[in-house]
């Protein structure tokens, strides 16, 4: 079971936090503007890599906020966590 | 419990770790016995003479015991009796205690005349694939035949009545987590503790020392006990150690975490307050896995036979336990190791007919000891078979090549040595299972001739025998520096350096890699290389000629190491034997995969403390005492129980919800509705972000006015629907579905924190804050206006508004909005004054008759009215187009869902649509989940028209309506089809209708 570092609260067992899927995704801003193609792609095409990815995971049980995680797919290592909002501040 | 031991046969006056001053009085397969606290079932069984314990699996052949721990593939029992009876249980493991009760498996009628055991005589019939073989035709008989060869091969028997024990789930955190704690655990525990580092030490026996418990080795030219010893008394004193013993790290996790399995107690009765096993959650920053080596077998004839032992467990018997295995030993080895059990066995009065060595050239060492203590010693030679009938009594030996196979004069050159005991050694294997669970690597050492760890892999280290280390000052030291580096690597200053204690060294021969004895056809006995799954030398090569080339495919069609035991004895030997077979070297052959846990864990304890009530938490609206009080009775409603219906006196379910419907149709209904989930908006982007979320407009919404809206997935189905009242300039409050009430604010939270946090919204669930109730009905605002302070009248609080009032003094928030089509108010009260409102409420109703209802009546009216919900009908597949909302889809700006709506299949013409289902003859009722087709007569596969999503009797209109999708559905009003139900043999004629039975044009809503 991993251990996951919340930016808000520290390291908090996996059992608190919901999955979010993938983090690098973002909404675009006019969707009006995409073809079918391009938006069926938002919405349903993943990468799923072996190895690095970035996720989103909600500390659902604990501060409510959603985080940015890197975890190595095949190891489940955790590289590092982050908060969203620090992200656009970055 | 009796006084002294007159008993115990193999007993040896003095020595071991038992406590001779007291007696035990135990069962076995209903004869009674002694034993010592101190010692394990099967030490006392040995003690009194008892060998044969069990039945094997497939033939039935009559099994002994063979190993001392974990690794025991035979004397598996069934132990306790009644609801706490558990099967499968290793004597080896299980803690001698007064009163113990235990027997035989796999055997009837008894185990000394079983009548399975015909399958040995027709063993030739029963090779590797048998079932697979014969029982695949017909495939429909292999329900029928996997009954009965379940039943024929089976273990033990699960209990039939629920466990009366309870068990705990245990969480903590460390900075050094060593599993095993013989000397290299107990070496590296002590490194790592001297530093400050906090240290959990586990064990599986029922005290520390591991092997040095069992052999008679020396530390600091004393007794190696002295210095575990020593080191036990400087654990215990430091508070941040922690020593689990009776315990199994079962389990290694991602991220170091480990699950360790802690019987609590001593075995026998325990205090009321204790669980009877405790589960521990371990995270540590450092793993040092210290688990020692498990000793193999070799594969000689009827090497199964009761009195055959490995020769270390032998050792430990006689050293730990302080019995004696047999009454003459034979020693069959390819290593050093078994010398010494012979020289034990020796000195303690078991004479040694033998020492069988494959090799011609034994360590000078042990065989200068085994010359002077007189034993003989046959090098080059090998077992060929175990002799005697029920019991061992001789083996016959013949001269082999350094590979185990007979030499062309073995047969003139065969004798019988005399011997009720075979002590085997094949050498030792690392227990690298932990480490492997870890995803560690392992790799080929062609010197010991078996598996060891590779590669570090952070944060987790072997030392000692599980790390291939099998002398004793390796193992310490091994062990000191794998507890000094890894509590540097969690952070701690390194610490005193501790100087290994003095350990004289033994100049030792290697090993002759040998797993079987090879000898022509003439000798062709049962081999066997899994006792427990009775899988054999002459199975695995039939495997391998038949194409089984992958240690997973040997595994699995064979059934080698897939018993209880995991082939801890087996499995090596097995892929070595694999390897030859197929002619390559072992390391290209690999080893199956290691999956935890490494020992049976009982559900009991996965379980822990998550049974029957405490499963999940129950909520509880603010009213359910009134509820309950007045015969509701109760649906699970996710997590909530809400009241499905009231029953008064003897009437049907039925009954009830006709009588409920009629009620608010024709009066006034009361109904709790605080499982609705509801949460507060708060901030100045208020209107921006409902306007996102939902399909219609927000941005227009009046202080004071309530809406209706509809949220989709970004796939344009619809996800949730609720209302949103504004409560102030900067101030909402939304409404959602019971079963969405957590998804929805979930959703809600990531697009403000991730998607929009430039917009400023505060979000507040505040479902249990509040208790609502909704008060509906012709006669609602008679009732109303009798307990609250304000005017309710049409003019002052219009459909789709709200107020702030007191009802029953108690602060209220009142909203004339309606679910079931009525005019209907529903109230909301902070949750501790939910009971006297509601009570007040229906103090009020008296006098108009108001009628509580509960889920089912709401149900009927909501079909009644169309109105679609969660799940039948916005079932994920459904758009606002498909459920007749296509009309609240605003023209301008985005939201959640839009773009996919005009993806072209959203837009199709043949979508299923939401509209109502009348039976042609009105008595007939219509199936839940029907299929809609044209013809009955058509046989499946037939075109379906759409399915029947919801339905229900319809007291207003006196027949049984529904809710269905149908392809085209608004196009094709007044069509009849059929709703068939081949599952409830149900089939309907109905005339497709308007979704909406009653009331169509709402007059009853404004008034």
């Amino acid at each position: 079971m991993l251990l996951i570092h919340c930016p808000f609260c520290g390291p908090r067992d996996q059992t608190e936090y919901s999955y979010g899927g993938d983090a690098t995704l973002q909404r675009p801003t006019d969707p009006a503007a995409l073809s079918d193609q391009a938006w069926g792609e938002y919405l349903n095409v993943r990468d799923n890599p072996a190895g690095l990815h970035d996720e989103m995971w909600q500390h659902a049980q604990g501060c409510r906020r959603w985080i940015g995680v890197r975890r190595n797919t095949l190891t489940h290592e955790i590289v590092s966590t982050w908060s969203p909002d620090a992200a656009e501040a970055a | 419990m009796s006084k002294g031991g007159q008993s115990m046969p193999f007993r040896i006056a003095d020595g071991g770790r038992i406590d001779r001053t007291r007696t035990f009085d135990f069962t076995f397969n209903g004869r009674q016995y002694q034993g010592h606290p101190g010692d394990t079932l099967a030490s006392a069984l040995i003690a009194n003479g008892v060998r044969l314990i069990g039945r094997s699996f497939k033939y039935h052949r009559k099994r002994g015991i063979v190993a001392a721990g974990a690794e025991e593939p035979n004397a598996l029992v069934q132990l306790g009796s009644g609801a706490r009876t558990e099967p499968n249980m290793r004597a080896t493991q299980i803690a001698l205690h007064d009163g113990l009760v235990a027997a035989s498996q796999n055997c009837w009628p008894s185990v000394d005349f079983d009548i399975g055991a015909v399958n040995n005589a027709l063993a030739r019939l029963l090779p590797a694939g048998f079932y697979y073989k014969t029982f695949m035709r017909p495939a429909a008989l292999w329900m029928t035949y996997e009954r009965l060869i379940r039943r024929a091969a089976g273990l033990g028997r699960a209990p039939t009545e629920a466990d009366p024990d309870r068990y705990a789930h245990s969480h903590a955190h460390c900075d050094v987590l060593v599993a095993g704690a013989g000397p290299a655990g107990l070496a590296a525990a002590l490194s790592a503790a001297r530093t400050g580092a906090r240290v959990i030490l586990v064990d599986d026996g029922s005290e520390v020392g591991g092997q040095l418990l069992g052999d008679t080795a020396r530390i600091n030219r004393n007794d190696a006990l002295r210095w575990v010893r020593e080191v036990w008394d400087e654990l215990t004193t430091l508070p941040q150690v922690k020593v689990l013993v009776r315990s199994q790290v079962a389990a290694l996790w991602d991220q170091n975490m480990a699950t360790v399995v802690e019987q609590v107690g001593k075995g026998g009765p325990l205090a009321p307050h204790l669980p009877r096993q405790r589960l521990w959650k371990v995270r540590a920053r450092e793993i040092i896995v210290a688990t020692g080596a498990i000793e193999r077998s070799i594969a000689f004839g009827d090497n199964d036979l009761p009195g055959v032992m490995l020769a270390g467990s032998a050792r430990t018997y006689l050293n730990r336990y302080a019995v004696q295995a047999g009454r003459r030993a034979i020693v069959f080895t390819n290593n050093d190791s078994a010398y010494h059990a012979a020289l034990d066995l020796h000195r303690s009065g078991v004479p040694v007919s033998a020492i069988v060595d494959v090799r011609a050239e034994p360590g000078r060492e042990v065989r200068a000891a085994a010359s002077e203590a007189e034993i003989l010693v046959l090098p080059g030679h090998a077992v060929l078979r175990a002799l005697g009938g029920d019991s061992l009594r001789a083996a016959l030996v013949a001269p082999v090549d350094v590979e185990g196979r007979a030499t062309s004069d073995a047969r003139e050159n065969a004798r019988t040595v005399e011997g009720d005991l075979i002590l085997v050694s094949g050498g030792w294997n690392p227990a690298v299972h932990l480490w492997s669970q870890a995803r560690g690597k392992l790799r080929f050492d062609p010197v010991l001739a078996t598996f060891v760890p590779d590669h570090a892999i952070r944060g987790i280290r072997c030392a000692g025998a599980a790390n291939g280390a099998f002398c004793l000052a390796d193992c310490i030291v091994q062990g000191l520096a794998a507890g000094a580096a890894a509590a540097k690597d969690a952070g701690f200053a390194r610490g005193p350096t501790l100087l290994p204690p003095h350990i004289d060294r033994e100049a030792s021969a290697p090993i002759a890699p040998v797993w079987q004895v090879q000898y022509p056809t003439a000798y062709r006995f049962k081999q066997f290389v899994d006792p427990q799954n009775d899988v054999t030398v002459a199975d695995i090569e039939l495997a391998a000629r038949e194409g089984y080339r992958s240690v997973e495919h040997l595994k699995r069609y064979t059934t080698l190491g897939m018993g209880t035991d995991q082939g801890k004895l087996a499995n090596i030997t097995g892929l070595a034997l694999l390897a030859a077979a197929i002619g390559r070297p072992i390391p290209e052959v690999g080893t199956t995969t290691f999956r935890p846990p490494y020992t049976p864990v009982t559900l009991g304890a996965i379980a822990g403390p998550e049974v029957g009530a405490h499963v999940d938490p129950v909520r509880h609206t603010a009213m359910h005492a009134w509820h309950a009080e007045h015969h509701a009775v109760f649906v699970n409603t996710g997590l909530w129980r809400r009241p499905q219906f009231y029953r008064q006196g003897k009437e049907s379910d039925l009954d009830a919800v006709n009588r409920e419907v009629l009620a608010v149709r024709n009066g006034v209904g009361l109904v709790d509705v605080s499982t609705l989930g509801k949460i507060d908006l708060q901030g100045h982007d208020c209107a921006e972000f409902l306007h996102r979320v939902y399909i219609n407009n927000f941005r227009s919404l009046a202080i004071g006015r309530c809406r209706y809206g509809v949220m989709l997935r970004e796939d344009g189905m619809v996800f949730d629907d609720g209302t949103v009242t504004r409560l102030g300039e900067t101030h909402y409050l939304m409404t959602t579905t019971t079963a969405n009430a957590v998804r929805v604010m979930a959703q809600l939270e990531y697009l403000l924190q991730v998607e929009w946090p430039q917009l400023d919204v505060y979000l507040t669930s505040v479902t249990e804050h509040w208790a609502a109730m909704a008060l509906a009905g012709p006669r609602a605002r008679a009732v109303l206006s009798r307990v609250a302070d304000i005017d309710v009248g049409d003019a002052a609080l219009p459909y789709m508004a709200w107020r702030e009032c007191r009802i029953a003094g108690v602060d209220a928030r009142v909203f004339r909005i309606s679910f079931s089509g009525e005019l209907s108010y529903e109230i909301n009260v902070p949750a501790n004054h939910g009971q006297p409102v509601w009570e007040a409420l229906v103090a009020a109703g008296t006098e108009d008759g108001l009628c509580v209802y509960g889920t089912e009546a709401m149900g009927v009216m909501r079909i009644e009215k169309g109105h679609f919900v969660v799940g039948p009908e916005a079932d994920g597949r459904t758009t606002p187009d498909d459920l007749g909302l296509g009309r609240l889809v605003k023209k301008e700006g985005d939201f959640i869902g839009r773009r996919s709506l005009a993806k072209p299949g959203l837009a199709a013409l043949d979508r299923k649509q939401l509209v109502g289902l009348a039976p042609v003859l009105k008595r007939e009722p219509i199936a839940r989940g029907a299929m809609l087709v044209i013809d009955p007569r058509h046989q499946p596969p037939c075109t379906m028209e759409g399915f029947v999503a919801s339905t229900c009797f319809s007291p207003n209109l006196g027949m049984s309506i529904a809710l269905a999708l149908v392809s085209r559905g608004r196009a094709r009003i007044g069509e009849r089809l059929w709703a068939m139900s081949p599952l409830s043999r149900m089939s309907t004629e109905v005339v497709v209708v308007e979704p909406v039975f009653f009331d169509p044009d709402g007059a009853r809503l404004r008034v």
